[in-house]
Parts: C-alpha cells; structure tokens; sequence
C-alpha cells in the first residue's frame, strides 16, 4: 500500500549508515592503543608489530583503510575478525539472532508490563495506587541495568534457583526461559519509560469529547478503554517505543555480559577490549541498519494506528 | 393523557473547583412528553449543557448529581451501571456540538455505527454494514456504502454532523439529547440538520432535548421552550406563547436582544450586565442584579418556579407586568 514511501525510507538508509561509518571509522582508530599489540601482548618487538600491521592492512593512510573497508562493504565483506580469524559477517550471523530475540523478548515483556499498568494508574490517578506504580518505576527507571541485572539474578538466579544464572538455551522454550532474567531487566527499563508517557496520554484522551460520546453510546468500559481510550493513547507510545529500541539493543551490551549470552552486545564488549576493528565497524553498521529499520516499522504501524498520519 | 417520557425532579449537578463547589444546576423539575421537542436555551454558563448530561449520568466524579431522571420507571442517577449502559445509546442516545472532537479519529464512520448496533441492536458483519450504510443515507449522507470506511477528518463539518447523527440513531432511541447540534455548523449546513433532526423525530417519532443558545433554532424546530439561567429553569412554555408574551424578565430580554429580520429590523437592546458567578449567587433572583424590573422583593429570595397559566411557569415576581411582544415566528428566524 506505501510500497514507494517503503522504498524511498529504505534508499534514505544509504547515506545514514555511510556517515555512521565515517564516524565510527574514525572513532576507533582514535581509541588508545591498537590491535597488534592487543593480538601480541606486551612482550612483542616493534618489529612484529609492524609487520601484523602491515599485514592486517593499518599501517596505510586512514582515507586508504576507508577506502578499501567501503569496497570490501559493497562486495559483502566486512572483513575478518583479527582476533578470532572468521568473517565478521559471519560472527554477526551466528550472533545476531540471540541478541534480536533478546530485544524483542525484552519489548513484549516491556509492554505486557506497561500497558496494564498505565491503564490501571490512569484509571485510578492520583490515588495511592497511581502513587505506587509511579514511584515503583520511577525508581526502577533511575537504578542503572546492570545494578537491576545483578540483583535479579542474584535473587531469582541464585538464590531462589528459579531461572538459569546464563546461556542461552537449546530451542525456543528454551531460549524464553535462559532469557528470561535478561529480557526482564531489559523490559523494567523500557516499561518505567513507557508507563509514564502511557497514563498521561491515556488521562489525556479519558477527557476527550469521544470519550463521552462513546459512554453516552452505553458502551462497556472494557470497550471504551480498549478501543477507544487505548487506541489512541498508544500512537504516541508506539514512537515512543520505537525511539527505545535503539536503547534496548544498546542496554543488551551490558545484559548480555552479565548474564553471559552470546549475542552481539558481548561480541561487541570483546571486540572493543580487543580492539578488533571490523568486528566494531560491521556491528555498529548492523546496529545503524537495524535502528533505521525499526524507526521504519515504527512509522508504518503510527500510520496504521492514526489515519490522519500522512506518509510523506 | 399520556404519561412523561422523562421526568426530572429536583436535579441538582454540583462541580467541585479548586475555588469552591459550583453548584452549576440547582433544582431543576421538568417533564419531557413522548415525541416532544424541548428547547433548553440559555447563555453560556447557565447549566443548559451541564443539565443535559446529567439526565443520561455522563458526568463523571467528582461531580456530583443528585434528584431523580425517572425513565421507563427507573432513577436514571440511581440505576446500576448495567441497566445505564441499556438505556444510554440503546433508549436515550446523544448527539454533542462539535463532531470533529466527539467522533474518534482513529476509527472509520461504519466501525463507529457499528459498535452501537452490537451493543443495542445485537447486529454483527454483513447485517450491520447495511444497516450502517442505511442510516448513513437516512441522514443524508450520499453513497453510504461507500462512506462507512471513511475516517471523522475525511468528512466535511455538515457530514461529520450528520454521521454523528446516524451514530446516535442506530438503536432507534425513544429520546434524543442534542448538545448544541449546529452550534459550530454555518447557516445553510445548520437549517439542514435542524430540518433532518425534525424529519427524524416525525419518522421515528422520538422526543428531543435540543440545547441552544439560539432562540433562532427554538423557533424553528421546539414544541415546548425551557429557559436557564443561573444553573435554574426560570420559565417554561410552549414555543408560540413565549415568544408572543414572555413571563420572565430574563426571557423577555433574550426575546428584546435578537436582531429582526428584513422590514422588522430594529436596534438591538442587549441585557446589560453578565451571566452570574454560579459560586457568588446573590440570595434573591440571580437575575435581579441585571433586571429592569427588579424590586426588593425580588432580591429577598430566590422565587419558585411557578404555574402562572395554564401550561406554563415562570419564576418572575413580576411576570404579568411584563409586555407582550408581539415578534412573529418568522422574525426570529423560522
């Protein structure tokens, strides 16, 4: 149905991740120190180090590294990890789909928290019961994740022994319940945003006129709130939402290294402690292409929610 | 005689502000017959528009109604939420002044009928969809068929209306409460609602409550007139009697303050003053401060609403020394 406006989104992409490359390329040739001596240790001699350089391509001028990275991109090829000697592609392929399934698990569980929650606060505001939510995740909002990681998997990991203190799982059930600690941390975070933005707007829209007209319509509460109430309310937070995917992949760097699951946000830590440029350069593509991917999704599902929202 | 359709005794509406409880609708009585049009006219902040809603409990708390709505045996204001939501859109539907804000944007005219003829009507699918596309084209709504997938916005101001319109019909109400339906409308659109309104009433033979501040409107369509003013009904009558000998100072100022047509043109004479502060009223007549009439009598206490003729109560100490005016119903407007 926008079929051309899908497309003209996805061609903007192009330039958004050229200049995220530019930014990031230079960004880690400015970080101190430098691979060989990372792959080397300290006892290497001047000597060695060079010829790794030499070897790994890093002692020609910047704009020639840049150069060569932007064609090997066009052909596919991000290049080779330099510490572990496999394609970074294939690094992200086999790494990737932990870390999406680990977002997207943390958003459901966000919103599944959020939703309920912002409708009983709105419904009951100002009382103590809107009090309590507020507060709960104002707090929950302010404690940094890898406080609230380590505290649930202390508590639920190990000391209740009720989920996996790390892994991943074999298969989805699996996954769902290895990830489950993980994911929570990373949904609290995202339903403390969510929840505030979501009962204002749901108090906001409970005075609009359409409102009383559907209560004069002698619909159900149940109906009043969910399809008309909700409906409108959740456009702001479906932008919302979106804008803290981006977030959400970035807090995964820190679960996934508490938690110890082998997604991209460790394979990420790694390569920065390691200095492993193409693996630092292909994920931060991948996150830029991602991000731009769900401000997209995003904007397509704030179209089907609001109609009055033109693509344009 | 037949019996009221509405019966309402003694409603009072009170609204609490930061600044003190506003007691926005004092003691107001009334009957309404069956197929009857009642005008409830009054300036901005007279409690018309609060009144109305109150007889369906829409209010929400912490505004507080007391007294009795009596509707088909049952006190509206005391009956369970489920019996409410049986009579609200299913009996007594709603229409309000500006559909742009009482229709909800994010969905279509026919999902919007729709969910009445579920709620009252027990329609679903394809059953509903032509009786949806049938109201449409009963308000004048041209290819309904069509129309019913359309948005609020993709409608123009007289259709939204007239949408509005075909919302609150769809259960085949016994009553309509119709908040200043053509307030925001301009002149032509607004005499074509007000005509479908009556052609409607005819044809499904259903009482109307039409709140105005438009004597205009009055003339054109109500039966029977019920003016407000400081949160209190002080006159009641039949349209032609009021407009020929107003037996309220109030309603004989409104009559004084509207602009003759064509050769009966004359220069306005306003009433002087403003609505009253419903939290500062004056212990006699909340008209007094604002009335050529008014003696010491009027301000020692708030005077009843009372049967001055037959069929017809004022609340004025001084209702026969009022003059008869003598406007035709064509000079305000019908």
């Amino acid at each position: 149905m926008h079929a051309s406006y899908v497309i003209r989104r996805l061609l903007q992409i192009i330039p958004t991740f050229l200049a995220v490359m530019l930014v990031v390329f230079l960004l880690v040739r400015l970080l101190p120190g430098d691979p060989a001596s990372a792959i080397l240790g300290d006892r290497a001699t001047a000597e060695i180090v060079e010829r790794t350089n030499r070897e790994l391509g890093l002692d020609r001028s910047l704009p020639v590294q840049f150069g060569v990275f932007v064609r090997n991109l066009l052909q596919g090829n991000l290049g080779d990890s330099i510490s572990l000697k496999i394609p970074v592609i294939r690094l992200i392929g086999e790494r990737l789909p932990t870390t999406l399934f680990l977002t997207a698990y943390a958003a459901v569980l966000g919103v599944l928290m959020a939703v309920p929650l912002a409708v009983l606060a709105a419904v009951r505001r100002n009382t103590w019961v809107d009090a309590l939510i507020r507060a709960v995740f104002q707090v929950g909002l302010s404690l940094p994740v890898f406080y609230v990681a380590l505290q649930l998997l202390s508590l639920l990991g190990a000391r209740l022994g009720w989920f996996p203190i790390g892994g991943y799982g074999e298969n989805f059930t699996g996954h769902l319940y290895h990830l489950f600690l993980p994911a929570l941390t990373l949904g609290l975070n995202l339903a403390a945003i969510l929840v505030r933005t979501l009962r204002n707007s749901i108090i906001e829209v409970l005075t609009a006129e359409y409102v009383d007209f559907a209560r004069a319509k002698g619909l159900r509460s149940r109906v009043i709130m969910t399809r008309h109430v909700l409906r409108n309310a959740l456009i702001a937070t479906v932008t919302l939402l979106g804008l803290n995917i981006g977030a959400l992949i970035g807090g995964a760097v820190i679960t996934e290294t508490v938690f110890a699951i082998p997604g991209v946000g460790r394979l990420m830590v790694d390569a920065i402690f390691g200095r492993d440029y193409p693996v630092i350069q292909g994920l931060t593509l991948t996150f830029a292409i991602i991000v731009s991917l769900v401000f997209l999704i995003t904007d397509l599902i704030h179209a089907r929610l609001d109609p009055r929202a033109e693509l344009t | 005689m037949t019996a009221p359709l509405l019966k309402v005794r003694d409603l009072n509406v009170r609204i609490p502000t930061p600044a003190g409880v506003l007691h926005a609708v004092r003691g107001v009585n009334f009957d309404l017959m069956p197929g009857e049009v009642l005008g409830l006219v009054g300036e901005s902040g007279s409690g018309k528009s609060v009144t109305l809603r109150s007889l369906i409990r829409l209010h929400r708390p912490p505004i507080g109604m007391t007294g009795t709505v009596e509707y088909g045996g049952q006190n509206l204001l005391a009956a369970s939420e489920a019996k409410l939501r049986d009579v609200r859109g299913g009996q007594i539907s709603m229409i309000f002044q500006e559909p742009m804000s009482a229709l909800n944007p994010v969905l279509t005219v026919g999902e919007q009928i729709g969910e009445n003829l579920r709620e009252h009507k027990g329609l679903r699918g394809r059953a509903a969809q032509e009786r949806a596309a049938e109201l449409l084209d009963l308000t004048g709504i041209p290819s309904p068929k069509a129309r019913l997938a359309d948005y609020p916005h993709q409608f123009s101001g007289g259709m939204r209306q007239r949408a509005m319109i075909a919302i609150a019909l769809a259960s085949e109400p016994q009553l309509l409460l119709a908040d200043e339906p053509t307030t925001a409308l301009d002149v032509t659109i607004q005499d074509q609602i007000l005509r479908l309104l009556l052609r409607l009433r005819e044809e499904l033979h259903m009482g109307v409550i039409l709140v105005t501040h438009d004597l205009g409107v009055v003339a054109q369509t109500c039966d029977r007139v019920a003016v407000m003013y400081g949160g209190r009904l002080v006159e009641t009558a039949g349209v032609n009697s009021l407009f020929h000998a107003p037996k309220h100072a109030y309603t004989l100022g409104l009559l004084r303050s509207l602009p003759g047509a064509g050769e009966h043109r004359r220069p306005l004479q306003p009433i002087p003053g403003g609505p009253p502060d419903l939290r500062f009223l004056p212990p006699g007549c909340p008209f007094a401060p604002r009335c050529e009439y008014v003696t010491d009598e009027c301000r020692a206490g708030e005077p009843p609403l009372l049967e001055v003729a037959p069929g017809r109560f004022s609340a004025c100490i001084h209702h026969d020394e009022l003059p008869a005016l003598k406007p035709t119903l064509a000079e305000v407007g019908a």
